[in-house]
């Protein structure tokens, strides 16, 4: 069996005919797979679902328990058959729950990665390593300009302009799936005990990574009814990217606006988005553990997607790998809302 | 080095200005010395690398990575430095205390044009991505990150807790790293004594009439000068140095070599700088212009834009400093002083006889000249005062000009202003009268209340045309349109902008909700400015 008859794309999403199966669909399926609980991976409306148990209590808790007609939860490592193919779900390390498909049939095994990193987050499962034949390759950060710094090191900057600037709110626009959880989780593990004040869209999901063990210590609600702006000054508000923007934002004391993405990495998009402070703390690889992936999966052959996926192939061609984009439409680059 | 690397990467992402303050002054209490006096030198300006070229940057890394990938990253980026800083192939394993800004900096000034890209190599190896964009632009000589040499003073003055003209008097005669300069502001020794010649006087400066002022001061007690509208300097020769200063003590003599040449005298004179002759014509601040801010100035510029200085006052004439007396005395001296000078190179200031305020006012709508653009009024009595005394000079600028343009554009505003469209692009009227487009004229961020932010804000929001990141597009034709009454202090020529003008110090003066958008003014009212 070749690669093509086992995945290949077609305007709804990537397709597998032996299975009759699509993974993440852009457009309503009959039966779909989902790697993880973002929004443009994750869409309601196909009829039958499969994905990790976390991500679809994320779906319910994003679209309404109906976001599909029936949905199967997949147990991590556990082979499943699907039609006339075997899918195994296993840890991606991108947000909790997040998962990799293998995608296996005829001795042919090919990995869907979906969206992954390989760093420490104390807020999901970490990222595990498939052999395959064949790995599909996600290529956000694919440029060799982004190197992630540790994201302690980040989380210490933010904490230091707090201790510098006390009469300042500093308003951290995180995604609200996984980022947000993260940055709350690695401030704690910094040692930063006080409240933190969230956005109402993140209280959902900030819940739900509580009944899953990720502890997040005192979150308060940024809302105030008739204080007064100083009621903000000297604490942390973690809200979506785009709350920044929206009048909500007018409530405090004089913002340094902050915002934990791999994008602050290079400086003119900080200063494209007006933002004061970047940490530049990412849900995806950086281009050193991208290239360090493809080479540990043993895969001899790489399909690039979502990205910049010019610059991976260039690299796989120069590291004698096969290579080829894979053209999906509809993912969005991260948080570019 | 990270806590200067830190330091730049802030300050260039910090829009406010007290903001870059308290960021500099608390860099500069927690850094040690030579460090802190390093990071001043550059942040001002004062180092310079020349073994070390943006061309030999590009040879070193095209030595250590694929040209298609570093193709891709640069077209990424679009910054040189900063894609090297980026795709340097150690990453940021060089994390950890890194080398030391003084280090950096001694090696840069040591190394020959030929071990540079070693020993730069070696630096970049040992930093992080932030630090290795410190050291390429230090190394390179632009740090771009929206500080003055006049805020990285006032970050001193506040430091020591002192006034920013005791650090403009003593500047010239400090040397990086400033050891002296850091201990007296910290209270560990005494004022540092310049040894230098020539060194800058603290200018004193005025405040606005306003209607509150002069019905109070008595017109005996003053007398008035046209306020020319030129560049303020101070020329101090003393033995063989002789150097032009701005009025925040910049040293520009390099770029007026004719003017400099002219000076055979010894003493302390406070001008206006002006294109022209004092004999002949006085040529606009558009002509000035071209003199200005050039390091090299041929010999054809300086005969096209001869420049003069206009003689306000006398601060030291050969030993005697002449600053305690009277204005009406350092005037004899001055009258006395300039007779001597060359007549094409120095003039005095004329007086605008007055006897009542009323009258000045009335001399003041009306100037004789097109480059005057107010009245300055001086006590007789007082000395010459560093500084801006209240009540000794007062400057009573000619009104604005105003003209009615269309909102355009809103860009969103940062820090306190993150949320609102508070910068505004706004155009005039061009093309046929039954077929007018707008062109932008200008774009101005200030001038209007909290309050109309708001209502303007939401103009912006409900007539979106077309989004461009943080900008808007905003509906404007001759039927919809937001027309603001623009205040700006003059115009000059321009090629960069497609309407051919450029408005200085624009504001936004006045909300016209009342007016109709197909009413606002035409580009040619405005050319009629340029031409007057």
């Amino acid at each position: 069996m070749r690669g093509h008859d086992l995945l290949h794309p077609r305007p709804e999403g990537l397709y597998c005919p032996p299975g009759d199966l699509y993974i993440d669909p852009v457009r309503p399926v009959p039966r779909a797979l989902i790697t993880h609980g973002h929004g443009d991976h994750a869409r309601p409306g196909n009829s039958a679902v499969m994905a990790t148990q976390q991500t679809l209590d994320i779906m319910a808790i994003r679209y309404g328990a109906d976001f599909a007609q029936t949905s199967q939860p997949a147990d991590w490592g556990v082979p499943q058959k699907v039609g006339d193919v075997t899918v195994t779900f296993h840890p991606a390390g991108h947000v909790l729950g997040s998962a990799q498909i293998a995608v296996e049939c005829g001795g042919l095994r090919i990995v869907a990665s979906g969206d992954y990193k390989r760093r420490h987050d104390p807020s999901c499962q970490p990222f595990e390593l498939v052999p395959c034949d064949i790995f599909i390759t996600e290529a956000t950060f694919a440029l060799p300009v982004f190197r992630h710094p540790d994201s302690k090191a980040e989380i210490a900057k933010l904490l230091r302009s707090v201790r510098q600037f006390p009469d300042r709110t500093h308003m951290v626009g995180a995604y609200a799936l996984g980022k947000a959880q993260r940055v709350i989780r690695e401030l704690r593990d910094a040692g930063y005990d006080e409240p933190i004040y969230i956005h109402g869209a993140l209280q959902k999901l900030c819940d739900y990574y509580e009944t899953q063990g990720v502890a997040l210590g005192a979150l308060l609600p940024a809302t105030l009814e008739k204080g007064s702006k100083k009621d903000f000054a000297g604490t942390v508000v973690v809200g979506t990217p785009s709350s920044f923007a929206d009048r909500w934002a007018r409530r405090f004391a004089d913002p340094v606006a902050a915002f934990a993405s791999g994008w602050m990495g290079v400086r003119q998009r900080a200063r494209q988005r007006g933002v004061e402070l970047p940490l530049i703390i990412s849900d995806h690889c950086d281009w050193d553990e991208l290239c360090v992936t493809i080479e540990e999966t043993g895969a001899g052959e790489i399909w690039v997607t979502h990205g910049r996926e010019e610059a991976l192939v260039r690299w796989c061609e120069l590291n004698g790998l096969r290579a080829q984009p894979l053209h999906l439409v509809g993912y969005e680059d991260e948080a570019e809302d | 080095m990270r806590a200067f690397a830190e330091l730049l990467d802030r300050l260039v992402l910090t829009p406010s200005r007290n903001r870059k303050l308290q960021l500099m002054v608390d860099y500069f209490r927690a850094t040690p010395d030579p460090d802190r006096g390093l990071a001043l030198a550059a942040l001002i300006g004062d180092l310079d690398f020349p073994s070390v070229k943006p061309a030999i940057l590009r040879a070193m890394v095209s030595e250590r990575m694929d040209p298609v990938l570093f193709g891709y990253s640069y077209n990424f980026v679009g910054d040189l430095a900063e894609t090297i800083s980026l795709v340097w192939p150690t990453g940021n394993a060089g994390a950890g205390d890194g080398v030391p800004l003084a280090e950096v900096a001694r090696e840069l000034s040591q190394v020959s044009r030929s071990d540079a890209p070693a020993v730069v190599a070696a630096l970049l190896d040992q930093s992080t991505a932030s630090e290795r964009f410190a050291i390429i632009k230090l190394a390179t000589g632009e740090l771009r990150v929206g500080v003055s040499a006049r805020l990285a003073k006032q970050a001193l003055a506040d430091l020591g807790g002192i006034e920013i003209n005791e650090i403009e008097e003593l500047w010239h005669g400090l040397h990086a790293p400033y050891g002296d300069l850091f201990a007296w502001l910290e209270g560990r020794a005494d004022k540092p004594v310049p040894t230098a010649q020539a060194l800058f006087r603290p200018v004193m400066l005025s405040n606005p009439m306003t209607e509150a002022d002069y019905p109070r001061l008595d017109p005996k007690d003053y007398c008035a000068e046209w306020k020319w509208d030129g560049i303020r300097v101070q020329i101090v020769a003393s033995g063989d140095a002789r150097r032009l200063y701005s009025r925040t003590g910049d040293d520009n003599s390099g770029s007026f070599p004719d003017l400099m040449n002219a000076v055979h005298f010894n003493g302390v004179v406070d001008g206006e700088l002006l294109v022209g002759s004092p004999t002949g014509r006085t040529a606009t601040f558009s002509d000035l212009q071209q003199r200005l801010n050039r390091k090299s100035v041929s010999p054809k510029v300086q005969a096209q834009y001869p420049v003069f200085v206009r003689c306000y006052d006398i601060l030291q004439a050969g030993d005697e400093d002449l600053r305690p007396l009277a204005f009406v005395e350092r005037r004899k001296h001055l009258e006395a002083f300039v007779a001597a000078l060359d007549p094409d190179r120095f003039d005095v200031s004329r007086f605008v006889p007055f006897t009542s305020w009323e009258e000045l006012d009335e001399k003041r709508k009306r100037p004789p000249h097109p480059i005057i653009e107010g009245i300055m009024a001086k006590r007789w009595d007082t000395p010459y005062l560093p500084g801006r005394p209240k009540g000794p000079w007062f400057k009573w600028k000619r009104d604005p000009y105003t003209v009615d343009a269309v909102l355009m554009y809103a860009q969103r505003g940062s820090g306190r202003r993150a949320s609102y469209y508070s910068d505004y692009t706004f155009g005039v009227w061009t093309g046929p009268e039954d077929a007018p487009e707008l062109v932008p004229v200008g774009k101005a961020y200030f001038g209007f209340t909290d309050q109309e932010l708001k209502q303007i804000d939401k103009f912006v929001r409900d007539n979106t045309v077309e989004r461009f990141g943080p900008v808007r597009s905003v509906r404007a034709d001759t039927k919809t349109g937001l027309v603001f009454e623009v205040a700006f202090e003059g115009l000059n020529r321009s090629t960069r902008h497609r309407s051919g003008v450029a408005m200085r110090f624009p504001r936004i003066s006045r909300l016209r909700w009342d007016k109709p958008s197909a009413e606002a003014d035409r580009l040619e009212t405005l050319q009629s400015l340029l031409d007057a």
